[in-house]
């Protein structure tokens, strides 16, 4: 991504987003976690969307993920990302089981497949900013079981 | 309790995406809403109700789109409704002038909308604000909206093996209805090769996937069965209606081939009481080709995963078996930015059987469903003649 930071569109930190920018600096991919039913939140809020407790707990991530779908912007977002196109666009499933958007940086980008293992890569966009994106991991594919049709 | 009709519809003419003539986005809906009333046989000094949303004057007089506008048509109002869900807006705004005028709030409801976006060239693809939920996707830089849209149907083929091919059908049979209205601003016939050599937008969504990006405004007059028998039009009855909103940013879309219009549907159908057998005419807001297709599955006209095989073989297309997008939908009529008013305009002329080369024969019974954001809002509403 090679969109000036003076251009790129930079996330408003606010009281919710703090800590999960602030441990972005640090190189930590945190999530929100449950205290009441467990479940995993992404993005940061004040209460949990599945059982409305308050959230509390913070957990940092295994940074690994599954890419649940993809698109590759061959126009720009914008003129901020018109030098970056054509890139992929992706939801990334992480392993704790929140779901959640951003860059696949690997190349070729036809590598990038529906169900590719995926690693976070910390990008530092801007001051103070540093961004999770992926790239394909080194391990093999997984079996990918989620087509419901067949083999396709 | 008395029953809500619609008794007057219109849509502003353009030339080439634009208004024609030209005018401010509140000179469109002036005259629109001046069309519509003399499709009603109505008068400016009965309205007491006015709905609409839009995009323009934000940040700005636009904030109270209903304000502003009342003061701008002489109005006041004892009823408003300024609820924006996006391009689905209109079908909700349909349902709350009907409640509004059962329960006596108000006698003559206007409902409108419009658009100078391709006059101001006020659209790119760039996402929204990154601020509050947003500042999680707009760093991203997914183009918006279509990239969302593009997810979906890139998660729709990996998961049933939906092809380009099938999504190219739809944008070909809808312009084949465009050829038949002379008020659409893309009418010349296209193939799916034409659709899948045009250029990639946002994989796998083509440019002739894609919506219009033009100017445009509509209007729909609401008032009570009696009133509407008094002016001498045909009544158009709202038989049913729903609405469901799942999501803002598109990664908290519960299941990407799954729209809210799944539920809405359902909630308009049941509240009419029929199924999608009884529909005659189904008009299906049309950001993009994916969004016709897992709108077709979601309402149930099919199952999960055969949308692609559904609109195979043209089968949407003027003369076969299941009209759809009449006008030529947001894909070749015209699509300025909230295309949702445009869905009942067209359903009501059909059922009024005014539509000529495009009319379908002997429909009574018509299905409406707008769609928001990013697949993110539905409003389903069921139409009918006695």
């Amino acid at each position: 991504m090679n969109a000036s930071p003076a251009e790129r569109p930079l996330p408003v930190v606010d009281a919710d987003s703090a800590r999960f920018w602030a441990a972005l600096r640090d190189r930590k991919l945190t999530v929100q976690r449950c205290g009441t039913c467990g479940r995993h939140v992404f993005y940061p809020r004040a209460l949990c969307p599945n059982c409305h407790a308050e959230l509390v707990d913070w957990v940092e991530c295994s940074g690994r993920g599954t890419v649940y779908s993809y698109t590759v912007a061959r126009r720009p977002a914008g003129p901020a990302f018109a030098a970056d196109a054509p890139y992929v666009v992706a939801l990334v499933d992480l392993d704790e089981g929140v779901r959640m958007l951003t860059n696949v940086v690997s190349t070729p980008l036809e590598n990038v497949r529906i169900g590719a293992r995926v690693v976070v890569r910390f990008t530092d966009v801007a001051e103070g900013i540093t961004l999770p994106l992926f790239e394909l991991a080194p391990d093999p594919l997984p079996t990918d079981s989620s087509a419901r049709e067949g083999t396709a | 309790m008395r029953t809500a009709v619609i008794a007057g519809v219109a849509d502003h003419p353009l030339r080439d995406g634009k208004l024609a003539p030209d005018g401010s986005v509140l000179a469109a809906q002036a005259r629109v809403a001046a069309a519509a009333l003399a499709d009603a046989g109505i008068e400016w000094s009965d309205v007491d109700g006015l709905l609409s949303t839009g995009m323009w004057g934000v940040p700005g007089v636009g904030q109270l789109p209903t304000v502003t506008l009342s003061e701008y048509l002489g109005l006041q109002p004892r009823f408003t409704d300024s609820t924006n869900i996006g391009g689905s807006s209109f079908e909700s705004h349909l349902a709350s002038a009907v409640r509004a005028i059962e329960r006596g709030d108000c006698d003559v409801a206007l409902i409108t909308y419009g658009s100078t976006q391709r006059s101001d060239r006020s659209r790119n693809l760039g996402g929204r604000a990154p601020v509050l939920t947003m500042q999680h996707e707009t760093p991203y830089g997914l183009p918006t909206p279509v990239g969302g849209y593009a997810l979906a149907a890139m998660r729709h083929m990996h998961e049933y093996g939906t092809t380009s091919e099938q999504l190219a059908e739809i944008a070909v049979a809808t312009r084949a209805w465009a050829a038949l209205n002379p008020a659409a601003t893309r009418r010349e016939l296209i193939t799916v090769d034409d659709v899948l050599a045009s250029p990639m937008i946002s994989d796998p969504l083509h440019l002739l996937d894609s919506c219009l990006v033009t100017d445009g405004a509509g209007a729909v007059v609401v008032t009570s069965e009696e009133h509407a028998r008094a002016s001498g039009v045909t009544p158009v009855h709202v038989r049913g209606y729903g609405e469901s909103q799942s999501h803002w940013t598109i990664a908290a879309m519960p299941d990407l081939t799954v729209p809210p219009s799944a539920a809405s549907g359902r909630r308009a159908l049941e509240m009419a009481g029929i199924t999608v057998d009884d529909i005659d005419v189904v008009e299906l807001y049309d950001s993009f080709t994916i969004t016709v297709l897992l709108t077709l599955e979601a309402l149930g006209f099919c199952g999960p995963g055969e949308g692609g095989d559904f609109v195979s073989g043209q089968r949407t297309a003027p003369g076969r078996e299941f009209p759809m997008n009449t006008n030529g939908g947001g894909l070749s009529y015209a699509h300025p930015g909230m295309y949702g008013i445009f869905l009942l305009v067209e359903a009501v002329r059909q059922l009024r059987g005014e539509c000529g080369p495009r009319q379908v024969a002997g429909a009574r019974t018509a299905l409406v469903n707008g769609t928001g954001g990013t697949l993110s809002s539905a409003s389903t509403c069921v139409l009918s003649v006695a």
